[in-house]
């Protein structure tokens, strides 16, 4: 189906809840959206299943207008972060709910293989009570796949979840999705969560549609700093710099060569990933030396934070590295790499991506 | 311009309509009569003379009615005091989990459920110094306790009998209240080395207080309504010392069918209930709205 | 600042017969003076119960605790002298921050002029001492969760700190800042800190010292690195990394090693027993080689996701899908295409029976 949301809005009392914006999930693929709590993330969903109206603006389907349709008329699923499931009825009879709403033929059939999809045959008879978390969830995903809408939306499914439970489901889900002609919409507040989703995102912020597209590339190239705050984890570091006829100069005076930037105001902002410093320095880097002031080891990479005379900087070191809390260490950017942002913070300049094709 | 969701039809608002029809019957209309009363003298069913305001200007000035007030106010504050920390410490002392817990619950919820007229009976056969087991222990000792010719004892016999019939409800919201809390907090509290009084006085009481709120609420209407229990237990006696405002109003309109006046005093009556309401809930409002901002930035 | 060692079992009823008939299996543990210790592990796998047997809100239905060798299993939380962070916040909503803080102090009559100064020591390393006034309970939940863990600090002898999932409720981009701020006051303070948690993140980052468990089973501990290189049980090696080890059935006989219907030649320092096995490598060590390399196998790319910071491919050897991580330099490959992947190598891990082998 072809959900399409025109100059949507949201005002509830004087605050506003959704900024205006327009968004078309491309139709049959995963849209995440992408933000904090408290970034708009639930508000658009809710708008989108017909669970509340917009302030303006209008919402149609296939072009049909349904802006003032109640949710009851449309054809939509939805998953929540709390597990929710009918707790008087079994888990086989949950699945069969819509199932049987729309009075279909071989009800059993159709709940026995969805049960198998999601891996809870064996819990068939039992109640959601009884179940762990993680299968709680997938008793109500079984349930919105039986409804077999069209839409699909689910409000940070996993979040009540543990960490390797969320990646094993998370994988499933990203299978089941692929193999159905859904289309999903996807709330998380975790970068690394929309990456490993894929299809695209849509980055939120404080009510406001900052960005729209490939998830890839809302990564790669975000417009404006905001997104690139939004979408990365560990945070971007940020460096003021100012730019001057024969470059760009950071705070410490050290001079960058990028390339020339298509602006007039000199100010500006770079933006390196954590994981562009690196140990070893190669030809034409710059060198930023600073004080350890943090070392995380995550098993397969080390964070060190590090002060510096540019500013505060993150970097993500693959492998186990050990290092002294107030030791000095000097690492090495390549230009090439960098984030430029405009005073206003729209994005200017972003690094070619290597090896992609 | 702004979008509302229609609802799918407007049939349901046919189903409410018996509903209507019957509050209409059996509240809204009586109200009107007693408006209607109350502006009225109504010398007999024949003859009434329209009056205006003046029933309420001579209810305002009975003498009798400011000290049937006097005296309900004075009931509904003592009430209060006394029900409230009972009912508060009875909920500190039952249990919270497994089978005792049931069995205690129903046991302290079981004088909710005696109808009131059974109440005031139960209480004066047992105030009765011949065969009432609280007359004869009181006679035992040496009181000469009798709740018809006494009236402090009319008093406290009225006022024990209250407690002993309502405490259970206070009970009730408040192990609601207690159960509610998280283990965290006494498991935390138990770490700080907190002493019992202080898990009490940071904790429990704190957490306790938008049930409370309800208690008191519930609690002072209904003893400023009182009507049934004392009755049944003095008749109002001896005099009028135990004679509340509702008692009062129904000798007015009953007894000596003055229905002006007593229309008149239905309507004060209800107001000031009305406002004592407003004011509670209020108040109530302002502190479940600091609760829910806290739950907010949690 | 104490020493604790735990021999202990904790069961559901009263003859426990079967390993499903305990919450926690019998094991022995210290937790040296001033360590910085994580326990890890999905949920139900016992490391909450196994804090509050330490912390002493659970007794132990077998075994002793024992705090720099002294018993104190029967004891109670104040007596052990520990400090415990819950899930969420847990503040006095009627005190301000200052009177939070200095209230296990009270309780335990400090005079007046010490209970200030210490208040003032702990809200200043915990960034607090502009809100000392203000009321605890109109604070944000990552504001909140340090006064709970500033009550814990504030007792000087205070023997050590357990946390439970603390971090929960926190925003994401809060998390980063007071798990900095946790290490900075194991720095400082040198206190036996003992974090549980499910989110292999955290407890890496933290601790010095891992124990990863499952199921009511503690199945290893070690540092963030040995977990990582050397997992002694499977499980550590599918918990720990993100994505998980991957593992293959391989069979062995003499130096030959037998993998989805490919023999690869063993190395000759490497003995192994023959029959099955299982071995283990992570997605992170398996490289793209060139065909035919010795100890390579050549798998079909079924998925390659671009995660920003790195490249997942997924990959078909026989029925088995493997992943593997690529820096977003190197050359990546296409769904479909045939590559060969490393699977001997330095890091390998064979296990049998799930434990570690070599």
């Amino acid at each position: 189906m072809l959900l399409s949301l025109q100059g949507i809005s949201k005002k509830v009392g004087a605050a506003n809840w959704l900024y205006e914006m327009s968004l078309d999930p491309v139709p049959g693929s995963v849209t995440v959206l992408l933000g904090a709590t408290q970034a708009g993330k639930t508000s658009l969903m809710r708008i989108m299943a017909g669970l509340d109206a917009p302030s303006l603006g209008k919402v149609s389907v296939d072009s049909i207008d349904v802006t003032g349709m109640p949710v009851r008329t449309r054809n939509v699923a939805m998953v929540y972060q709390q597990f929710i499931n009918y707790p008087s009825m079994t888990v086989a009879d949950n699945i069969a709910s819509p199932l049987k709403l729309r009075r279909e033929p071989n009800i059993s059939d159709r709940v026995q293989e969805l049960a198998t999809k999601l891996h809870i045959e064996m819990f068939l008879d039992r109640y959601p009570a009884e179940l762990s978390g993680g299968q709680q969830q997938r008793v109500a995903l079984a349930r919105a796949l039986a409804k077999a809408a069209p839409l699909i939306l689910l409000d940070e499914p996993l979040v009540n979840l543990d960490y390797k439970l969320r990646e094993e489901l998370r994988e499933e889900l990203s299978q089941l999705f692929a193999a159905g002609d859904a289309t999903v919409v996807y709330a998380t507040t975790e970068p690394s969560e929309a990456l490993l989703l894929g299809g695209y995102t849509a980055v939120m912020d404080a009510g406001e549609l900052l960005q729209y597209g490939p998830t890839a590339e809302v990564f790669h190239f975000p417009k404006s700093l905001r997104v690139a705050r939004a979408f990365s984890d560990p945070p971007m570091n940020l460096l003021s710099a100012s730019l001057q006829a024969d470059g760009v100069v950071l705070k410490s005076g050290a001079m960058l060569n990028i390339g020339a930037l298509p602006t007039s105001t000199p100010d500006l902002t770079l933006g390196v990933r954590s994981n562009a410093l690196r140990l070893r320095p190669e030809p034409g880097d710059l060198s930023l030396t600073g004080q350890v002031e943090l070392a995380e080891i995550s098993g397969s990479d080390t964070f060190v934070h590090l002060s510096t005379s540019v500013g505060e900087l993150v970097a993500q070191l693959t492998g186990v590295h050990f290092f002294d809390l107030g030791a000095s260490l000097t690492l090495h950017l390549n230009p090439a790499q960098v984030y430029a942002f405009d005073a206003k913070g729209d994005l200017l300049l972003a690094p070619k991506q290597v090896g992609a094709r | 311009m702004s979008i509302t969701v229609k609802p799918v039809n407007q049939k349901a608002w046919w189903l409410i309509l018996p509903v209507f029809l019957c509050v209409a019957f059996s509240a809204i209309l009586p109200l009107m009569t007693v408006v209607n009363y109350s502006v009225q003298d109504i010398i007999s069913p024949e003859r009434r003379v329209f009056v205006g305001t003046e029933w309420f200007a001579a209810v305002m000035r009975d003498q009798d009615l400011h000290e049937a007030l006097w005296r309900q106010m004075v009931f509904s504050f003592s009430v209060l005091v006394l029900e409230i920390p009972l009912g508060v410490l009875l909920a500190l002392s039952m249990p919270s989990k497994g089978w005792k817990s049931s069995a205690v619950l129903v046991i302290v919820a079981l004088s909710l459920l005696i109808p009131w007229n059974v109440v005031g009976t139960i209480w004066q056969i047992f105030g009765r110094a011949d065969i009432g087991l609280l007359g004869m222990a009181l006679t035992e000792l040496g009181f000469d306790y009798s709740y018809t010719g006494n009236a402090l004892h009319a008093w406290l016999t009225v006022l024990v009998m209250d407690v002993w019939h309502w405490t259970p409800l206070v009970a009730l919201l408040g192990y609601a209240g207690l159960r509610s809390i998280p283990d965290a907090y006494y498991q935390a509290a138990s770490i700080d080395g907190a002493s019992k009084f202080a898990v009490f006085r940071y904790i429990q009481l704190p957490k306790m207080r938008g049930v409370l709120m309800i208690a008191v609420l519930l609690r002072f209407m209904d003893s400023f309504m009182i009507y049934t229990e004392p009755f049944v237990l003095t008749g109002g006696g001896p005099g009028n010392a135990t004679t509340f405002l509702s008692q009062y109003l129904t000798q007015k309109a009953v007894g000596q069918f003055d229905l002006g006046p007593a229309a008149a005093f239905s309507l004060i009556y209800f107001l000031i209930i009305l406002l004592l309401c407003f004011i509670l809930y209020n108040w109530m409002q302002r502190v479940g709205t600091a609760d829910k901002s806290e739950a907010a930035h949690a | 600042m104490a020493r604790i060692d735990l021999d202990i079992a904790h069961a559901y009823g009263a003859n426990p017969q079967r390993d499903e008939d305990y919450a926690l299996l019998p094991l022995k543990m210290s937790f040296a003076d001033g360590g910085a210790y994580a326990l890890l592990g999905p949920s139900g796998c016992g490391k909450t119960t196994m804090l509050n047997i330490m912390s002493g809100l659970l007794r132990p239905s077998s075994g002793t605790v024992k705090f720099d060798g002294v018993d104190l299993t029967h004891a109670s939380p104040q007596a052990r002298n520990i400090a415990q962070v819950f899930q969420f916040p847990v503040i006095y909503d009627t005190m301000t921050v200052a009177e939070n803080l200095a209230f296990p102090l009270r309780n335990r009559r400090v005079p007046q002029a010490q209970i200030k100064q210490r208040v003032g020591v702990i809200a200043e390393m915990l960034e607090l001492s502009a809100q000392l006034d203000q009321r605890a309970a109109n604070l944000s939940a990552d504001a909140k969760q340090k006064i709970s863990l500033g009550r814990g600090l504030v007792r000087s002898d205070v023997s050590a700190v357990l946390f439970d999932e603390p971090l929960t409720v926190i925003d994401p981009h809060l998390k980063w800042q007071l798990r900095r701020k946790l290490k900075q006051i194991h720095h400082e303070l040198k206190l036996t800190l003992i974090y549980v948690t499910h989110d292999q993140v955290e407890a890496l980052t933290f601790a010095e010292q891992v124990v990863v468990m499952t199921r009511g089973r503690a199945v290893q501990i070690g540092s963030a690195e040995a977990l990582f290189e050397r997992p002694q049980h499977s499980f550590v090696g599918h918990f720990i990394g993100s994505p998980g080890m991957n593992f293959l059935p391989a069979a062995v006989s003499g130096n030959a090693l037998t993998l989805a219907g490919q023999d690869l030649t063993l190395n000759a320092d490497l003995k192994l027993p023959n029959g099955d096995l299982k071995l283990g490598i992570r997605p992170e060590y398996l490289h793209l080689v060139d065909p035919g390399t010795a100890g390579a196998l050549a798998a079909q790319v079924t998925q390659v996701q671009d995660i920003g910071t790195y490249v997942l491919v997924t990959a078909l050897i026989g029925s088995h899908l493997l992943k593997a991580r690529l820096t977003p330099e190197q050359p990546r490959p296409r769904a479909g295409e045939q590559v060969w992947l490393q699977v001997l190598g330095a890091q390998t891990c064979f296990y049998k029976n799930e434990e570690l082998l070599a």
